[in-house]
């Protein structure tokens, strides 16, 4: 789940607007985009590119290691499921409001392919000065800068914020990974966490999580088992119980999803939860000296 | 978005699983006239999507027409858990042998399909697991084949249910079948009654439709309970906004759901209280301008935080929505803007060209700042 610079990408849906807008700034970026799907523009060319029918199709012609997703949500799964059919092994989905079925669905048939699902409902991945899948400003200097950070976040607005609070304070990131802010995901906090865990670029790490489920708490176990330095903020201490605050996943149900019970599980296992994302950077260079 | 019992029980009858003969009524006298029809001792319950209506006396039993009718004379009317009572459902009463509890539900956890069974019902699943959690049985569906007669019946193993073990087990494949047919995000069964006669009854039921399957869903959702919304909330709703009235008097517009979130956490952590929640990310970050108008239409509403950190959404487009609004209404307040990520040096050149603001250098300076006039503002009341 962290994106290099060499992994060929699939656009599903880059001729839409939003597709077309965000594979231009990846292509400008760095990112290597071999190929789009639409099946009404089969044959054409669009931001120089070959656009296929099928992700099917666009395996057997241009071959490609990742697939990012603009699709509209009850086109999701079907789009999905045509990319981990031709192989696919990494799928990016960015679409918010897919119908939670759909999303198990998925997310089974990418666990029977072997394929990884980042998302869905995530602003995307990025490798500061490699590349980066998805909609997140990589492109803006005062917010991504190369370096050894690593950053986990539910949420594409508040994970912009860290990254240039980090590079405020002279940090850079080594790789953002957004996660997604649905109440079902394919890759959790803890999932991520592994990954920068293992990722010898990588020498600290933040996560920024929200109300909601128990992903922080179940992350909050895995940190006692690493070395590298992880503090976090979590997003929703001051949000009435009971209403979805924006994300479908961000509800605090009862006792379940407090703020309170996620800030309680990562300070035992000794991770520093930051009241406000401006600590970021003071809290890291406590941690690295 | 939830649904009210007489709501939920067609999607279990259309399942094949009995529901109690019955009908919804709105006054005391068709009430009674229910109660008559079916000729036999009924139940009278408040019809309100959430709340424990029995704690809080909505549920009545009534042993003929005339007692049918005063029972729900007192239930109407009645508020359980902030929902006004409006109707009730008169079903027949038949004497009950057994009670369990079944369920299904999406499980972030396994990312699948959970059905939840205990031999135990007729109270809150939470409580069954605390104290009998040894008559609970949880299995994990695999949602690319489906809930199989085998598997229900592995589930209920040990249980202790005899005769009912096939009965019950055809009942929970049924219900999953009613959960995937409708975009349940939770469909729940409690009491799942065995009658005297031995005949398995869903004597009350829960469905919660996925919010995201209302769109494919729609003949199903008219008959759902929209979230009760304060006028300001619905005008936002129509526009596709989702915007939560709070009791602070700082307005904030952000994008995005964790950055708004954020916006009102840094106000408290400074001291203040926010007004509201409004995110204009996504696919909502055109529609600057019309929020702007919600959040200032709040009387409540002393002084504003425009924060944006713009991914998807542009904060050049934010802004110019922004800016459109504030110069159509002309708010007599202060108003404290940070602007980042994509778009932001336009963003920030429009906002000096057009208001002669600049931007502060991060969130919390422009929240400090806004803390304080909302402060001063407060004293001059």
């Amino acid at each position: 789940m962290i994106v290099r610079g060499g992994d060929r990408v699939l656009v599903q849906g880059i001729t839409g607007r939003q597709g077309t807008y965000w594979t231009e700034r990846m292509q400008a970026y760095g990112t290597r985009v071999v190929a789009g799907v639409n099946p009404k523009k089969a044959g054409t060319r669009h931001c120089g590119v070959p656009v296929f029918a099928t992700a099917g199709e666009a395996m057997r012609e241009a071959g490609f290691d990742l697939s990012v997703l603009f699709i509209p949500p009850l086109g999701a799964k079907a789009a999905a499921q045509d990319a981990i059919e031709a192989g696919c092994a990494r799928l990016v989905v960015l679409t918010e409001h897919i119908p939670v079925q759909d999303v198990m669905e998925m997310l089974a048939m990418a666990r029977a392919n072997g394929a990884a699902v980042v998302g869905p409902n995530t602003a995307g991945l990025v490798t500061p000065g490699a590349c980066f899948v998805g909609f997140m400003p990589a492109f803006e200097a005062d917010v991504f800068r190369p370096g050894r950070v690593g950053v986990i976040s539910r949420s594409g607005s508040l994970g912009t914020l860290v990254c240039l609070n980090l590079v405020q304070a002279g940090f850079g990131q080594s790789a953002f990974i957004g996660i997604g802010g649905d109440p079902i995901v394919g890759t959790t906090t803890r999932d991520a966490l592994e990954a920068l865990d293992a990722d010898a670029r990588t020498d600290a790490v933040v996560v920024v999580g929200e109300i909601g489920g128990t992903m922080e708490e179940d992350a909050a176990a895995y940190t006692l088992e690493m070395t590298k330095p992880v503090v976090a903020f979590i997003a929703g201490s001051a949000s009435p119980p009971g209403k979805k605050m924006g994300h479908a996943g961000a509800i605090v149900m009862g006792d379940r999803g407090t703020y309170a019970s996620k800030r309680t599980a990562l300070e035992a296992a000794g991770v520093e939860v930051l009241d406000t994302p401006s600590e970021v950077g003071r809290a890291l260079q406590a941690r690295l000296g | 978005m939830d649904f009210e019992e007489h709501a939920a029980k067609p999607l279990l009858r259309a399942a094949g699983i009995a529901i109690p003969r019955g009908r919804l009524a709105r006054s005391a006298a068709e009430a009674e006239a229910v109660a008559a029809e079916l000729a036999a001792p009924v139940v009278v319950k408040a019809q309100v999507p959430q709340g424990k209506r029995g704690k809080a006396g909505g549920i009545r039993v009534a042993g003929d027409p005339a007692a049918a009718r005063a029972a729900a004379g007192a239930i109407l009317g009645m508020e359980i858990a902030g929902h006004r009572v409006a109707s009730v459902l008169v079903e027949e009463r038949a004497p009950v042998a057994a009670e369990y509890y079944a369920a299904i539900l999406g499980d972030a956890a396994s990312r699948a399909p959970l059905v939840i069974f205990s031999s135990e019902g007729g109270m809150d699943v939470e409580e069954i697991a605390a104290s009998m959690p040894e008559r609970l049985r949880q299995a994990s569906v695999d949602i690319l084949r489906g809930l199989d007669l085998e598997t229900a019946g592995a589930m209920l193993k040990g249980l202790g249910l005899g005769a009912d073990e096939g009965p019950v087990a055809e009942t929970l494949v049924a219900l999953y079948r009613a959960y995937r047919d409708n975009d349940a995000e939770l469909l729940e069964v409690n009491p799942l009654a065995r009658l005297d006669n031995g005949r398995l009854v869903a004597l009350d039921c829960k469905f919660t439709l996925d919010d995201s399957g209302i769109r494919r869903r729609e003949e199903l959702a008219r008959r759902g309970c929209p979230e009760p919304l304060t006028a300001l909330e619905a005008r936002a709703q129509a526009l596709g906004l989702r915007y939560i009235e709070l009791d602070g008097d700082i307005g904030v517009l952000a994008n995005g759901a964790g950055l708004t979130m954020t916006t009102m956490d840094v106000i408290a952590h400074h001291g203040g209280r926010a007004a509201n929640f409004l995110e204009i990310g996504g696919d909502a970050y055109t529609k600057g301008a019309p929020a702007l108008e919600i959040v200032l239409a709040n009387p409540r509403v002393r002084c504003l935080v425009v924060n944006f950190c713009g991914a998807f959404a542009r904060t050049d487009v934010m802004t110019a929505g922004v800016l459109d609004a504030w110069e159509a209404l002309v708010p007599a307040m202060p108003v404290f803007f940070s602007v980042r990520g994509t778009g932001s040096a336009q963003a920030r050149e429009m906002l000096r060209e057009r208001l002669g603001v600049t931007p502060y250098g991060t969130m919390d300076e422009a929240i400090v700042a806004a803390v304080a006039a909302a402060r001063d503002a407060g004293g001059r009341l």
